[in-house]
């Protein structure tokens, strides 16, 4: 959204908390002048060095990759890197640590609880061939259009702001969340993985997909395009499909074969010997 | 495991739900357009097209589909509403155990409706 | 296990209306629980009053006769306002949370094109069948009056 006037000055206002000396989160007004291009993280660092050093957050890359920088701004769940001032339409800028999680301390909330929600669906590949993942001989057979199948969510950078903006995780804490859901079908859906019967066992029950209702905030929040409500809703009908024995059960893929008669060109040497 | 069950009846009982509470509110609300489901003139809610609807098997049967697959669906979705609000362990399985036999007795009750007018309409 | 720290900060039920997004989808959402409530709490007062049929018809005119005022009339529109919306929105909410509808996964590429924008016209012709069934309903309503 261009802004029709050009801005000379921003106004910031900061959710500031220290749990050693507040009782109650309050907000803190500073001005700074506008400088073209700058972002909320920008604004940030700014305000760190010249009137408020006591400012709390995570950042690091900068740049939308890292999933550090998640906050509330101006009403909605983002990345501060990934939001310039001026695409809010205002140049008052409202910042708050991201929502349903706790906060530690000013703009840091604790991201422990969506991690262990992660970990407690089991986010890698489960097979049951224990030689072939401990000492691979070969890649597995992976054709593009089964890529496809996973690979959008594959891009989470475990931000949190789809869990921000979910409205089930705003009451429901035993409620997984966006992205725990979203990984667990990431590895459903991986040809490569064996691990659905595994998983259901959580997924089945209380801490799965059925709190999700569809309200669409995940994906509209998130800055990598993952889309969340969609991995989702693809998980429900999976495990709908095995509820009525409708499901198709399916080999996970096997090591590609290698074709025959490549012979490796003189000159070029051995890989080096795993060393983990 | 359980919510994986609920879940799936609750999208059937809401399809189910949408033919018969679908065919059930054109009969009560619409037949003004329609003309089709009650005697010309009259109000579906007239003892006399009540008697009509109450004798036909059809009727008394899809009547007791519908009471128990709209009773299952409106109460599911009130749990989840309402765990949705983060009650303790002891007070879900209460409320599960309530809107269980919520349910349940009102679905007796509503058969019981059902059948007893089914035998009364024959008489009349 | 990490120790859970610090102040909670849940949104609570003000989450449920709109944590600062304000897209289509979360007023549907919301729409749908309270057009639900509402259908659940005429229901159940309607399995008790359709019962009195059983007993003959003086009961039943008796009962018609207790829920036949102006305010009643009103009250039972609004129900079946409730009903053409969650209906219709329901069918939504049953083809969409099963996959279909929502598009196939695909490589993000910015702007991206979510499932949510994928099913939005199947959301707005809900709301417009919505609307129609409203309508259709309503003739008979304004005719009660008469």
């Amino acid at each position: 959204m261009a802004a029709t006037k050009a801005l000379s000055e921003v106004i910031f206002r900061v959710r500031r908390f220290d749990p050693g000396a507040d009782a109650a989160p309050r907000w803190e007004e500073h001005r700074l002048p506008y400088t073209p291009g700058m972002t909320v993280l920008d604004g940030l660092k700014r305000l760190k060095e010249t009137v408020a050093p006591g400012l709390a957050w995570r950042s690091s890359c900068r740049m939308g990759v890292c999933g550090s920088c998640g906050m509330f701004i101006n009403g909605r769940a983002r990345l501060a890197c990934n939001t310039q001032i001026t695409e809010l339409g205002t140049n008052v800028v409202m910042v708050a640590p991201l929502p349903n999680f706790n906060t530690i301390r000013d703009l840091v909330p604790d991201l422990v609880q969506m991690f262990d929600a992660h970990q407690a669906l089991m986010p890698y590949v489960i097979r049951g061939d224990a030689d072939e993942m401990t000492e691979p001989t070969g890649e597995f057979a992976q054709s593009v259009h089964e890529l496809e199948q996973f690979l959008q969510f594959s891009y989470c950078i475990r931000c949190g702001c789809c869990m921000a903006a979910c409205p089930t995780y705003a009451t429901d804490p035993r409620y997984s969340g966006p992205m725990p859901l979203t990984q667990a079908h990431r590895y459903n859906a991986d040809t490569r993985d064996d691990g659905f019967a595994t998983r259901r066992t959580v997924l089945a029950g209380e801490t799965g997909p059925w709190r999700c209702h569809f309200a669409g905030e995940c994906s509209r929040v998130c800055p990598k395009g993952v889309d969340p409500a969609r991995a989702i809703q693809l998980m429900k009908r999976e495990l709908v499909l095995d509820y009525l024995r409708l499901r198709r059960e399916r080999c996970p893929a096997s090591v590609a074969t290698k074709p025959a008669g490549i012979a490796r060109r003189d000159g070029i040497p051995d890989a080096p010997k795993p060393t983990i | 495991m359980r919510d994986q069950r609920l879940w799936t009846w609750h999208v059937g009982a809401g399809l189910v739900i949408l033919v018969f509470l679908g065919l059930h509110m054109a009969i009560m609300h619409v037949d003004a357009i329609l003309g089709v489901f009650n005697r010309p003139g009259s109000e579906a809610i007239d003892w006399a097209n009540v008697v009509t609807r109450a004798r036909s098997a059809f009727f008394m049967v899809t009547y007791v589909v519908l009471l128990g697959m709209a009773l299952f669906h409106g109460l599911y979705g009130l749990r989840n509403i309402l765990f949705e609000l983060n009650p303790g362990d002891g007070l879900k399985k209460g409320l599960s155990v309530l809107l269980t036999v919520v349910g349940v007795g009102l679905f007796g009750l509503g058969t019981w409706a059902a059948w007893a007018s089914f035998g009364l309409a024959r008489t009349l | 296990m990490l120790q859970n720290k610090g102040r909670p900060n849940r949104l609570g039920v003000a989450g449920w209306l709109g944590g600062g997004s304000w897209g289509v989808e979360r007023y549907l959402y919301t729409l749908h629980r309270v057009t639900g409530l509402g259908l659940l709490a005429y229901f159940l007062m309607h399995i008790g009053v359709t019962t009195s049929r059983a007993f003959g018809p003086e009961t039943w005119e008796r009962a018609m006769g207790a829920v036949s005022g102006p305010l009643f009339k009103v009250g039972e529109y609004l129900v079946f306002l409730a009903f053409a919306f969650h209906a219709v929105n329901g069918v939504r909410l049953a083809l969409v949370e099963l996959g279909i509808g929502i598009g196939k996964p695909i490589e993000p590429v910015y702007p991206y094109r979510t499932s949510v924008d994928v099913q939005r016209p199947l959301a707005i012709g809900v709301m417009i069948l919505a609307a129609v069934i409203a309508a259709l309903g309503g003739v008979q309503f304004l005719e009660s009056f008469r």
